[in-house]
């Protein structure tokens, strides 16, 4: 085997410059996959990052049917305080849980006075909130607390961005907030701004933010009911099982008919950058597949010009008795030695192409924030899988010409000029 | 004792709508530890009935027995074994590996046909890369070495497997005439060394007449047979 190997390594340096092309195109090919990954990866992941830790925490649960229909901000379907307590109860059950915030959400209208409009607000606990979509803070700009964080006590309102703007609302300004409770009827209440929410990409991106205790008020519905439930998780990772376990505890509380009365959603059937997560998800797929066909390629193509330039020397060794089966696996190790060459190469300067990046500090726009840091990383066991596909591939791609190889009559192979 | 036993021997090639028949009844005897020359023009079926012999190519009609076994039938993976353990070959082009050393050559057969430990038999290979006297171009490449060196090898390639049987293809035709004679008397002292059967097809008359034996071809047929050992 050692015999078999040496030879078949010598063969690839007696073709110094055809075996350093292929190699390159296979270590081209393995950086730019494995670079995709890395970048596309931190991308996504700082994406999601910032939606499920600026917004919507990584779970949510609603009354069945709210969200269908998110966009009216429904009242009729709140949680009462006792199924809010019930189901607070069981989150907190499950270990995985980190935290969980409740919220009040409803539609207005804003007045400064001088001029009304529309604004969707969510009542919210700040303490709890800031626990469950910690980034949030950050898009504050306004009164701090002691603990380093914006303050919404009650009589305080946080106020998008662009209707801060547009109604040129300052920190300190008076505000009146007006809106109908799920009776119809109509209320108001005077408020303070006292901070600034910037601007997000996704659902509630644009919302207000008050007291849930202000909310309460404004709608007149008793303390405790809510319409929304943010989950925080301990580990990110733990998603799909917690869900699941979750989504099977709910699913047995019914109400009087025997229907369920929560329904609970991840935040990618909440958010619209899930469907580019999935767009990223099949880029790499894609990315991949043309790695697969360069390596196919290239290494099926030398291989068979190899066959094709030592006929005479397969004939040869034929000729002394080597058996078929060997000069098959000494073509095979021609192909898979380019194959890993290439896998291990790619991988190393993939690994310090990735250092490189991370240590420039690369920083990208993503909706009204510009200053987000890309940090490319890539797990090993994705370079190994990556390498191992690039291995594979070769050892495939040469398979033909190895074949092609062993079936040559000795008496042919000789012959030939 | 005949090592070779050829009777009524042919083979016929298909060309398109043609066939050609290269050998034509061919019956043939070769005993062990002689030096056994086939001689004839060009066409005449030489390669052909070398190829037979070597178990490089099967008969269309006809037996061959090689060391007393019955070699015309046997498939591709029995043919590369019987050539592995009972034959050597010496090629018109040399044919070494090149990226072999010359040890590394003379190796091969070893362990790539015979399975064997080449350490072990590092004394067997320095002593033949002697006899053949290029012991002292055992590290170096083929393209690195004469023609008439490469010949050398290749006869020490073909000889260190202790074959029966060492079929040499025009091994000369390639070689000026002092390097040609040489390989010749080569083979004929490793012939001798070895009491391993040699046979050899050539053009060259003064070549010709160091075998012991001359099988004369014609038009696919033996026309003559020499035995030069009882004058």
């Amino acid at each position: 085997m050692s015999k078999i190997a040496k030879i078949a390594y010598r063969n690839l340096l007696r073709y110094s410059r055809r075996t350093m092309l292929t190699s390159m195109l296979v270590i081209i090919g393995m950086v730019a996959v494995l670079l995709f990954i890395a970048i596309a990866g931190s991308f996504k992941q700082l994406m999601v990052g910032q939606i499920t830790d600026s917004m919507l925490g990584h779970l949510q649960v609603h009354r069945k049917g709210y969200v269908s229909s998110i966009e009216n901000s429904p009242l009729n379907l709140n949680l009462n305080t006792k199924q809010a307590t019930k189901l607070t109860d069981i989150l907190k059950g499950n270990d995985q849980v980190n935290s969980v915030s409740a919220r009040l959400k409803f539609g207005g209208m804003i007045s400064n006075f001088i001029e009304t409009s529309n604004i969707r607000l969510n009542g919210i606990n700040p303490e709890n909130e800031f626990q469950t979509v910690p980034l949030l803070s950050q898009r504050v700009n306004g009164k701090m607390g002691s603990d380093g964080t914006p303050t919404l006590n009650p009589g305080e309102l946080w106020v998008p961005e662009t209707l801060a703007k547009g109604m040129k609302l300052k920190i300190g300004a008076q505000v009146v907030l007006v809106a109908t409770n799920k009776d119809g009827s109509v209320n108001g209440v005077p408020l303070v701004v006292s901070g600034i929410v910037g601007a997000m990409t996704g659902p509630g991106g644009r919302d207000g933010y008050l007291n849930i205790k202000d909310a309460y008020q404004l709608l007149r519905v008793k303390d405790g009911e809510v319409n929304e439930i943010a989950i925080r998780l301990s580990r990110f990772n733990a998603l799909e099982p917690v869900f699941s376990d979750l989504q099977k505890q709910l699913s047995v509380i019914k109400n009087k008919k025997e229907k369920p009365i929560f329904e609970i959603h991840t935040w990618e059937k909440l958010s619209p950058f899930s469907s580019i997560a999935k767009i990223i998800d099949l880029l790499t797929l894609f990315v991949k597949v043309i790695l697969i066909a360069i390596v196919l390629v290239s290494i099926m193509n030398v291989m068979l010009m190899a066959v094709y330039e030592r006929i005479r020397e397969i004939g040869t060794i034929a000729a002394i008795g080597t058996r078929p089966g060997k000069i098959r696996l000494l073509f095979l190790m021609e192909g898979l030695f380019l194959g890993i060459f290439g896998a291990v190469t790619g991988s190393i300067i993939s690994l310090g192409i990735i250092q490189f990046l991370n240590w420039k500090s690369i920083t990208m726009s993503f909706g009204k924030q510009d200053t987000l840091v890309l940090t490319p990383s890539i797990a090993m066991s994705e370079v190994f899988i990556t390498a191992l596909i690039v291995v594979a591939i070769s050892a495939l791609a040469s398979l033909q010409p190895a074949v092609k190889a062993s079936k040559l009559e000795p008496v042919d192979a000789l012959r030939h000029f | 004792m005949a090592l070779v036993e050829v009777t009524n021997l042919s083979k016929k090639y298909q060309m398109g709508d043609v066939t050609i028949s290269a050998l034509k009844d061919v019956s043939l005897e070769i005993e062990e530890g002689t030096f056994v020359s086939i001689v004839g023009p060009s066409g005449s079926g030489k390669s052909t009935l070398l190829n037979l012999i070597g178990v490089l190519d099967q008969p269309s009609s006809g037996s061959i027995r090689v060391a007393d076994q019955e070699v015309g039938r046997l498939n591709k993976k029995e043919r590369a074994d019987f050539r592995g353990e009972n034959l050597g070959f010496v090629f018109q082009n040399f044919n070494l590996i090149p990226v072999l050393t010359v040890y590394e050559n003379v190796e091969y057969p070893l362990l790539m046909v015979l399975n064997e430990d080449g350490s072990k038999q590092r004394d067997q290979i320095h002593e033949l890369l002697d006899a053949v006297g290029v012991l002292e171009h055992r590290s170096k490449r083929p393209h690195q070495i004469s023609g008439g060196q490469m010949q050398r090898v290749a006869v020490a390639r073909a000889l260190i497997t202790r074959p029966k049987l060492v079929i040499a293809d025009e091994p000369t035709a390639n070689l000026d005439h002092d390097t040609a004679y040489k390989i010749i008397n080569l083979m004929k002292q490793m012939k001798d060394k070895w009491n391993t059967t040699f046979v050899f097809s050539t053009h060259d008359p003064k070549i010709i007449g160091e075998a012991e034996i001359i099988y004369t071809l014609e038009d696919g047929m033996i026309k003559n047979r020499e035995d030069r050992r009882t004058k």
